[in-house]
């Protein structure tokens, strides 16, 4: 993937305390499956992003451990239950190793 | 997709991903496989029906973009709550699709994201709850052109 892995992200800026609010990630990302064969019948070698953290305030919130069969450019969606005022951090670990990052503030009022 | 006159080097190894998919042989994961795949998790433990709902579409027109929401009824508290989800396919390459991990500052057990299926296959989702409980649910989707082969 000649491209670098944009995550977007949206998280409302503001909550009521114990108010649900609903997360959706997406992240750009081919998610090669290693089930594909080029032109030349060799298989093109897995390549996916295999997990997805959700933490807030260092705590766990979140996690999806994502199979070859996860579509291209990954959505995600999940809830959580605003407490405190702190900032989100996602992360996406990619079978090479490498790790995008994104952050998101979150105000409870 | 692109217009019908040109056909893009993603699209030919598109058909020919069909092509192979149609050739005897090719491994597909089976009902079996995905009976395999909960046994590694939960060996012999028996899972109940109900709490647990897969809202996928009937029919899929696009068997590479198939979106999935799982929710599980639960007050998600520390005693109470949903720990995981796995979700399988019975007529994929590899029968995993995803497992959620939820926690209960989550508040709700619901999830959702994009899976691609290669063709019409029943989705098995099976719930672990806090205290071992376990809950499944299977869905069919019809899917009318597949994930081209991953």
């Amino acid at each position: 993937m000649s491209n670098k892995p944009v995550p977007r992200v949206r998280v409302p800026a503001n909550a009521k305390k114990d108010e649900l609010i609903e997360i959706k990630t997406l992240i750009s990302h081919e998610m090669e499956s290693g089930q594909r064969k080029d032109a030349a019948g060799a298989t093109i070698p897995r390549k996916i992003i295999h997990t997805f953290t959700a933490s807030f305030n260092g705590k766990m919130v979140f996690e999806a451990n994502w199979h070859p069969a996860i579509s291209a450019n990954p959505y995600q969606s999940f809830f959580y239950k605003a407490v405190e005022s702190g900032e989100f951090t996602f992360q996406w670990k990619d079978d090479d190793g490498s790790v995008y990052e994104s952050k998101a503030k979150l105000t409870v009022a | 997709m692109t217009s019908p006159m040109i056909v893009s080097r993603r699209d030919a190894l598109c058909l020919s991903a069909a092509a192979l998919a149609l050739a005897p042989g090719l491994a597909r994961a089976d009902a079996a496989a995905v009976e395999a795949e909960l046994r590694k998790l939960y060996g012999d433990r028996k899972a109940g029906s109900g709490k647990i709902k897969i809202d996928v579409p009937q029919i899929a027109e696009n068997g590479l973009v198939v979106p999935i929401n799982i929710e599980v009824d639960s007050a998600m508290t520390e005693a109470d709550h949903v720990k995981a989800v796995h979700v399988f396919a019975d007529g994929n390459p590899l029968p995993g699709v995803v497992s959620f991990r939820f926690t209960p500052a989550c508040g709700k057990a619901a999830a959702s994201t994009r899976m691609r299926l290669a063709q019409t296959q029943n989705i098995v989702a099976i719930a672990e709850m806090a205290d071992g409980a376990l809950f499944s649910a299977k869905s069919e989707v019809k899917v009318t052109i597949g994930g081209c082969g991953g």
